[in-house]
């Protein structure tokens, strides 16, 4: 029906309409937002790891000039509750509580403590200085496994234990029957590091109160202006009609902002209580302790397999670092990956454990990924394990192993139903592209040569689940919300379009992309339309944005809600044009009847004749709006085949990637150019886990990569050329055939450069680098593989 | 106090600021001109990046007494009469900014690197921008558009840009 249409704008690498305020500085970020009588906070946080509060003051910071107000924790308590985690994985999951601001105990370096108001920011951190507090120290609790031991100090004490919940799945075969009957079997320990989002914004808040109605509204630099409305109702009390959470412009998450975090309760608390408005901005520093951080795991990773590579058997063991308290979706993160594991390949039988445990550092939740790139980074380091140990090309023992295009929609051992997907074809792409065959030469020659510089080269291979998610499903994860979302068209009297999405971009590009899906159906000019969101008044109804999700489900609902305007006017046409809805055609806009050319009316006529409702057919609702709440049927798996060369100086220990060439399949494509820019900038993130980014903290629990200064957020500098292409297997899942593109770049990067690294040092009889492969850790893993082997002459590497 | 005069964007200011105010501040808090954000507290990132007297600074490392009697380029100045320059057409053009976040800062440092240095090589727009941090891009399309300008292929077009479609 509207096919024609289709070709006009799905497809088209469209500039984008976000980018003229963007370039020319007319941006509303929320630290932007200035309003009268608006009062700065600033947060005292805990200079220490662990420790009770025995005695705080805040009366002298008051004395300072321009201060407002101070409050303690026990000075806000009666108007905020513990902030909330939604995701209970376990039936018995340990969730202490979390106050926005520390009563008796602080349990991370940078756990708030009091609160300074005053009437400027440089006031307000002045006056920080003055609140007396002192702490009686307590044990840092800072190693997994440790954490776990008997008579280990506990993060919570009225808890009894440092572990949060035991999640287990198991399915298949018996894995240790399996493995009695297999001829090869590895097991491997990696490390996920903890990494900083960093988020180019900084977090901020802004709250402003109509104290005579009690009604506030929250600007927050967030991810989720709805459920941050839900939570934020619940935390502070505030009825959550008579809140309204706007996200202006939000300068990147990466997860960081999928968050109900305490200054956003604490500034609200405060509005309430002053009847001022109020903001908080977090300086970078202060962010590094304050928002969440990502990854913090420990994997241990056994396969069984044929000496054919063939793998028959999968087992993870998990300890995965909450941190101090488990935020929103915490304890849930590792669960997302343990569905992932198993990855694109078939098996008889996998196991999986993962125990959540609480240290005394900032709380870990989503980060670009979110379980998805920890577990495929351990499979793909796993298979190039296996590839060694049975004399296989990488790339071979992954052809072994992975579901072949024509078993699609196939069933994983963990249980997902994966949709559509071509391996081969993403796969054989990417090494003519790369140049595998050439660059496995030169390797060869190169290390027959004994050159110190090595030629690596790494392969990943990968699928995700995105697209978060059927609400089934989620029920069966018990996580406490649904996965739908919400799409509304408004057919203005003018012929022009607003389309108002639930989800929440802080950078993707949905008001480009949602224009070009409603323009499609619509038959309206791409730049007739314009894209509301974020704001809880003007899009009520949202799930938000987070987890590859909002193509996927936002821009299908977006466009099934544009579907049903079209029904409507059909109806409305046929009225119109005396003719039966049958014999109307659809093209470019325009109703018209088959045969009969010159009777027309376009959709543009149609919201008009709405609008003013003079003759519509009897009983017709007036307007041409429609409303669309889509649930999806199942996740998103795009896929892809990563490919890395790097050249490794072994006597220096550095590294640096010679070409980098990834073919994803992220399904259809609505605007190509875009998708190129997800990819770069996934790329960019998991490259960095590899190879440069670790959050550090000393043996007291201090974060000691506390600032950009000592965290290496790469730059232009660090990085190098990409080469990307695609193939395109249409989703069966959505109406779009579309897959999730935000999170794959950082999924599947990550291992392609330390398979990489890896490779390249094999010979020398390295199987292993702890991420990041600095040019120390590099340079330490040659020297005690040669140590090991005085020779220096390759050998085959044993299993661990 | 101490009495400065500024001039910013064209505009000349007379202000008594405290000694110790960041000239990004004065610039965000004490003008309202808040295209240039601030991204962190270590002077690594350039998110803040302005031109003073002619060279890019870092305004968060910078006291606004010291730009007295100076001249600041913002982001916001850039334009003329709705007219985008070269650099902010092919940023747009080469899709080399996501969240935005880091654009008026790379905008003004690439002005600066393609001042010094009108016809560089990848990798010196690499090494020219490596003050300054971007999270979203990867960067290749940032460095893609700044090659573009010093290769003449972005003319300054104004903001009919936006209804254009790349070619690439």
């Amino acid at each position: 029906m509207t096919d024609q249409a289709v070709e006009r704008e799905v497809g088209r690498a469209r500039l984008r309409k976000e980018d003229a305020r963007l370039i020319t500085g007319q941006t509303n970020w929320t630290d932007n937002i200035s309003v009268t009588g608006l009062l700065h906070l600033a947060i005292l946080r805990s200079p220490m790891a662990h420790a009770r509060i025995e005695r705080i003051d805040v009366s002298p910071a008051l004395q300072r000039p321009g201060v407002v107000a101070v409050f303690s924790g026990r000075d806000l308590a009666d108007g905020l509750g513990s902030l909330p985690c939604a995701w209970p994985v376990t039936e018995d999951m340990v969730l202490p509580d979390h106050p926005p601001l520390a009563l008796d105990e602080v349990r991370h370096a940078g756990d708030p403590v009091a609160v300074v108001v005053a009437r400027d920011r440089y006031a307000a951190a002045d006056a920080l200085e003055a609140i007396e507090v002192d702490y009686e120290p307590l044990p840092p609790v800072l190693d997994l496994e440790e954490a776990l031991a008997e008579q280990a100090p506990l993060v919570h004490a009225d808890k009894g234990t440092n572990r949060a919940y035991v999640w287990p799945l198991r399915t298949g075969e018996d894995f240790e029957a399996v493995k009695q009957g297999a001829d090869v079997v590895l097991k491997r320990r990696y490390e996920q590091q903890r990494l900083i989002p960093n988020a180019m914004e900084p977090r901020a808040v802004v709250v402003t109160p109509l104290a005579a109605s009690g009604e506030y509204t929250v600007y927050s630099a967030t991810q989720i202006p709805h459920i941050l409305r839900i939570m934020l109702s619940t935390v502070t009390g505030v009825p959550e009609h008579k809140l309204r959470v706007i996200a202006p412009d939000v300068g990147g998450g990466f997860g960081s902002k999928l968050q109900v975090y305490g200054e956003e309760a604490i500034a609200l608390a405060i509005a309430r209580k002053l009847g001022r408005p109020v903001k908080w901005t977090e300086s970078r520093s202060e962010g590094y302790l304050a928002t969440h951080h990502g990854r913090g795991m420990i994997q241990d990773v056994e396969i069984a397999a044929t000496r054919e590579g063939k793998l028959l058997g999968l087992k993870v063991d998990l300890l995965a670092d909450m941190g101090a308290y488990l935020m929103l979706v915490t304890p849930g993160i590792p669960i997302l990956g343990a569905f992932m594991y198993p990855a694109i390949y078939k098996m008889d039988s996998y196991e999986f454990t993962c125990t959540g445990v609480f240290t005394t550092k900032t709380p870990t939740d989503a980060y670009r990924g979110a379980g998805r790139p920890e577990a495929t980074y351990a499979i793909e380091r796993a298979m190039d394990e296996l590839a060694a140990e049975v004399g296989l090309d990488p790339v071979e023992v992954r052809r072994r192993n992975w579901i072949r295009h024509e078993e699609f929609p196939y069933t994983s051992i963990a249980g997902l139903t994966y949709d559509s997907g071509n391996y081969e074809a993403a796969t054989e792409k990417a090494l003519a592209l790369f140049g595998y065959d050439e660059l496995r030469a030169e390797q060869h020659k190169r290390n027959e040569r004994g050159d110190t510089v090595r030629l690596g080269i790494g392969v990943s291979t990968y699928t995700e689940m995105c697209g978060l998610a059927p609400s089934r499903v989620l029920r069966d994860l018990r996580y406490g919300a649904g996965g739908w979302e919400a799409a509304s068209i408004r057919m203005l009297p003018t012929g022009k379009v607003e389309v108002v999405t639930g989800t929440s971009p802080h950078g993707q590009g949905h008001v480009t992309c949602w224009s070009q899906i409603a323009a499609d159906v619509l038959g309206v000019p791409f730049e007739d339309v314009e894209v509301v969101h974020g704001d809880t008044k003007v899009a009520p109804q949202g799930m938000d944005t987070y987890g590859s999700r909002s193509l996927v489900v936002g821009g299908s609902a977006v466009h099934r809600a544009a579907e049903k305007v079209v029904e409507k006017a059909r109806k409305v046409a046929a009225h119109l044009l005396e003719a039966s809805e049958q014999d109307l055609e659809f093209r470019d806009g325009v109703f018209s009847v088959k045969g009969s050319p010159e009777a027309r009316k376009s959709i543009q006529e149609i919201a008009f004749e709405t609008f003013t409702s003079h003759d519509v057919p009897d009983g017709m609702e007036p307007t041409l709006n429609s409303d669309h709440v889509l649930d999806p049927e199942n996740f998103s798996y795009p896929h892809g085949t990563h490919l890395c060369a790097v050249e490794v100086d072994t006597e220096t220990g550095q590294t640096r990637i010679r070409s980098y060439v990834c073919v994803d399949d992220v399904g259809r494509v609505i605007n190509p150019m875009i998708v190129e820019g997800q990819v770069h900038g996934g790329l960019a993130q998991g490259i960095a886990q590899a190879l440069y980014e670790e959050a550090v903290y000393d043996d007291e629990g201090n974060l000691v990569s506390g600032t950009m200064a000592d965290y290496l957020v790469p730059s232009a500098a660090d990085l190098p050329d990409f080469v990307t292409d695609r193939t395109e297997t249409p989703a069966a899942s959505n109406p779009l055939g579309v897959k999730g593109v935000g999170e794959a770049g950082t999924i599947a990067s990550t291992p392609a450069v330390v398979n990489a690294v890896v490779d390249a040092l094999r010979p020398l009889g390295v199987h292993d680098v702890r991420m990041p492969c600095t040019p120390e850790r590099v340079w330490e893993a040659v020297r005690s593989a040669q140590s090991e082997q005085p020779s220096g002459s390759p050998r085959k590497e044993a299993s661990a | 106090m101490t009495h400065i005069s500024v001039t910013v964007d064209g505009t000349t200011y007379e202000d008594e600021v405290e000694p110790r105010l960041l000239l990004v501040h004065y610039l965000r808090d004490r003008l309202g001109l808040t295209g240039t954000p601030i991204g962190c507290d270590t002077s690594n990132c350039g998110a803040c990046t302005v031109e003073l007297d002619g060279a890019s600074v870092k305004s968060c490392t910078v006291l606004a007494v010291q730009a007295d009697g100076g001249e600041v380029t913002t982001v916001q100045g850039l334009a003329r009469d709705g007219e985008w320059t070269a650099l902010q057409c092919a940023f747009h053009e080469r899709h080399a900014l996501q969240c935005g976040y880091c654009t008026p800062g790379m905008i003004m440092a690439a002005r600066d690197l393609l001042r010094e240095n009108p016809h560089p090589t990848s990798d010196e727009v690499r090494k020219g921008l490596e003050g300054n941090l971007c999270r979203c891009t990867g960067y290749q399309n940032i460095v893609r558009a700044v090659l573009a300008v010093a290769e003449g292929e972005t003319a300054p077009a104004g903001q009919a840009a936006s209804a254009r479609e790349v070619t690439a």
